[in-house]
């Protein structure tokens, strides 16, 4: 006696809470029309947007759920489950149809065997447009803008007289001509010369303590641009790989495996540095044919 | 005018004891049941917000020079892909608030997904009959993570392009086909010219169409094999018990979409995400430090950072460092959440019907390996704020990598450890409760080997 009336009283207040919510979301609906037509000068506009959606949507949420889970029945109920499904019967049937069916085609096995054939030829052959979508990676990835004589140019473009950079200095170049240019892209840094000893074999590749590197990390391809005067390392922000600058950027922290690739420099006639050639392997990540584009460079 | 429109149906297609039979289809209830419709309910919000944000925005790598309202970045050359973003956050009524709302939808839309995936790893609702519907799953995540990753890189602000270089780095490495199907794909050596209308066309029409297909699909194998429900009082293998789909089942699921609706809205307005105005155009060449990609690419971007610096040549090929954490990895990732089902029925020679649900306690081994799985993910995802760690923790980097390193090692070994510990505990202690109650015959976890109930239960059977 006592349950029931308590159940009813539940309902009356669910009933009471449902229809709150639901004149709750007739205004955030309302106050979300009006925000998006006069708001949009106020410093608040997209917080007022979300706010009253939020409001409108949230009202009708709980105000459906309190209808569902209070005032409508819950059973529990019961329901059969089809499962173990199938039923071994029928799918004979249908094995056997099937069967049947093979053995109507068996009777013309050319005509099979030729459609099946044709249709094979034309599918193979509809994949071939799918080499419109880029040109081959060769030999761009092998090889850059880089050349023999080509001068150094800043983001600006323009180009590096031999007394731009301080000791210590760092500066992003690119081959004239190819600004910007994602692989091409070049750290130039003047190292002390006291402590610079080049390569064995790069002895002519630097210039008055300038060296250059491929600014291409080469784990993942990200700008190696952050320069640590005090370690002479260059960091690569992407996944903290460091080389060292005076060991031909050789990798010595980090996921990357290979040394930076070396730019040779050297002076032109009117005092602004100038490459000697391309780097002599490929720029940046490791790639499946990584091998045999680093011999056609060299060769 | 219901009962119209059913004759004017019922005459021409018929199917009104279809329809009765679904009006009355019973769904168990369960709060744990909730994830999976909430990534339901994200989809549709991203579907209606993406198609808003899809109308301004412009997917060319063409140069041009911003002029809009955003004054600090007045006269700053970028493409026209950021351009029309920023165009969008500033200029087009609403529009900052659909990407902001549309961003958190992408980022709970994974999330859900995951916990939703979760939630059937645990109770062992992927076992038989439901093999295939954990495959469509598991098919579900993989696309969302390329939807989500596409979609983050069509902004080309300095992030997004940083995250698109990396991309372009693993794909090279993939062996056999990884230079040419990169070079094609991005039309040229990096950054292509072709790349953002590619990401495009793939992030709002042939992803979305796949992944509302699998949903349809999904959706449809829940309701044909009706769903999984927890052991309880009257719940027996042969019977589904709970609610009616219509009307209580359905306005309980009507008033759960108003309320994801609400959270991300709210999220949408409230919370500043992806400020790409401040990230500025992306440049090759600028350097941008702190990065981190949206979470569900945390783990990646963890392992690219700690794993080893190794690269292998020979044969004239090259197996290129990226290729280890962020293609074998995700592949192997993959293959196993694919294949669990089928191992474990292998491994536990079970091969019965369950529509009952485990407590993750009764299956120690499987509580434990799958925890075990997560806590690598997570040491994987730590890992890929290892700068911000360090500088935080004002730890050097060089001991902040080696521990990770370590971590994902050891960590998910003693996960393990103490997972299996843990429920063999849990599971003792409530042997006797559960043994006395009325629910003892369904809390029963199968015996193994399942003697299964039902035909075409034995191996031999099996398809
Ligand atoms: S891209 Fe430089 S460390 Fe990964």
């Amino acid at each position: 006696m006592s349950a029931e009336s308590k159940d009813g009283r539940d309902q009356r207040v669910a009933t009471v809470a449902a229809t709150i919510a639901f004149v709750v979301g007739i205004g955030g609906g309302i106050a979300f029309a009006i925000v998006y037509s006069v708001g949009a000068e106020t410093g608040w506009y997209t917080q007022a947007l979300g706010g009253s959606l939020a409001v409108a949507t949230a009202a009708i949420g709980i105000g459906s759920v309190i209808w569902a889970h209070k005032l409508m029945p819950h059973g529990p109920e019961e329901e059969e489950r089809p499962f173990p499904g199938g039923n071994p019967d029928e799918r004979a049937k249908m094995l056997a149809t099937y069967d049947d069916s093979l053995e109507e085609i068996g009777r013309r096995r050319l005509l099979g065997r030729l459609l099946f054939a044709a249709v094979g030829v034309t599918g193979l052959a509809s994949l071939f447009p799918i080499r419109s979508l880029g040109p081959s990676p060769f030999p761009e990835r092998a090889r850059t803008a880089w050349n023999r004589g080509v001068r150094l140019v800043t983001e600006e473009g323009h180009p590096v007289p031999v007394d731009e950079l301080d000791v210590n200095g760092i500066l992003t170049v690119f081959p004239e001509g190819h600004i910007h240019d994602a692989d091409a892209q070049t750290v130039l840094l003047r190292v002390p010369s006291d402590i610079f000893e080049p390569l064995d074999g790069r002895e002519d590749w630097s210039v008055d303590g300038y060296v250059a590197y491929s600014k291409v990390c080469t784990h993942n391809g990200c700008p190696v641009g952050l320069y640590q005067v005090e370690t002479q390392q260059l960091f690569c922000p992407c996944h903290q790989s460091a080389f060292d600058v005076l060991q031909g950027a050789k990798p010595t922290f980090g996921p990357a495996t290979r040394p930076l690739p070396q730019l040779p420099l050297a002076v032109d006639g009117q005092g602004y540095l100038i490459a000697r050639g391309d780097y002599d392997v490929p720029v940046g990540p490791g790639f499946w044919t990584w091998p045999s584009a680093a011999r056609q460079e060299t060769g | 005018m219901i009962e119209r429109l059913a004759r004017w149906v019922d005459r021409r297609v018929g199917g009104s004891e279809f329809a009765e039979k679904k009006l009355t289809k019973i769904f168990p209830e369960s709060w744990t049941f909730l994830f999976g419709e909430v990534a339901l309910y994200c989809f549709v919000i991203l579907v209606m917000t993406g198609t808003f944000l899809a109308v301004f925005y412009e997917s060319s790598l063409v140069d041009t020079t911003y002029e809009g309202s955003y004054a600090p970045l007045r006269g700053v050359e970028m493409t026209a892909a950021y351009h029309s973003v920023i165009q969008l956050s500033f200029d087009v009524r609403a529009g900052l608030f659909f990407r902001q709302m549309h961003h958190w939808a992408a980022l709970v839309f994974v999330a859900a997904i995951v916990v939703h995936l979760s939630r059937v790893f645990f109770t062992g609702a992927f076992r038989r009959p439901r093999e295939l519907n954990w495959a469509i799953g598991v098919t579900l995540l993989l696309i969302s993570l390329i939807e989500g990753f596409a979609g983050y890189s069509l902004l080309d602000d300095l992030l997004s392009g940083t995250g698109l270089r990396i991309a372009h780095a693993v794909m090279e490495s993939i062996p056999l086909i990884g230079t040419w199907t990169t070079s094609l794909i991005f039309g040229g050596p990096f950054p292509g010219e072709y790349i953002m209308s590619r990401l495009f066309t793939g992030h709002v029409f042939l992803l979305p169409a796949l992944l509302a297909g699998l949903i349809g699909v999904h959706l449809a194998l829940v309701f044909r094999q009706t769903h999984t429900q927890f052991p309880g009082p009257g719940r027996t293998q042969r019977n589904v018990v709970g609610a009616r789909l219509w009307p209580t089942y359905t306005a309980m699921s009507f008033g759960m979409f108003a309320l994801t609706t609400a959270v991300l809205a709210a999220l949408g307005g409230l919370v500043q995400i992806n400020p790409v105005w401040y990230y500025g155009p992306y440049e090759p060449f600028i350097v941008s430090t702190g990065a981190q990609p949206d979470w569900y690419m945390g783990w990646l971007e963890g392992a690219l950072r700690i794993f080893p610096a190794w690269e292998f040549t020979g044969w004239g090929f090259m197996l290129a460092n990226p290729f280890f954490p962020a293609v074998l990895l995700p592949t192997l990732t993959f293959v196993v959440l694919y294949f669990y089902p089928a191992l474990e029925r292998t491994l536990t020679r079970d091969w019965g019907y369950h529509h009952i649900l485990d407590r993750p306690r009764d299956r120690p081994i499987r509580t434990a390996f799958g925890a075990a799985g997560l806590s690598f993910y997570v040491v994987l995802h730590i890992a890929g704020a290892q700068d911000i760690i360090a500088t935080q923790l004002n730890v050097s980097i060089v001991s902040t990598m080696y521990t990770l390193r370590a971590a994902a090692l050891v960590v998910p070994i003693l996960v393990a450890l103490i997972t299996y510990r843990w429920c063999r505990d849990l599971a003792g202690s409530s042997q006797r409760p559960a043994r006395a109650g009325a629910e003892a015959e369904a809390a029963q976890p199968a015996p193994r080997p399942a003697p299964a109930y039902g035909h075409g239960a034995s191996p031999a059977e099996e398809e």
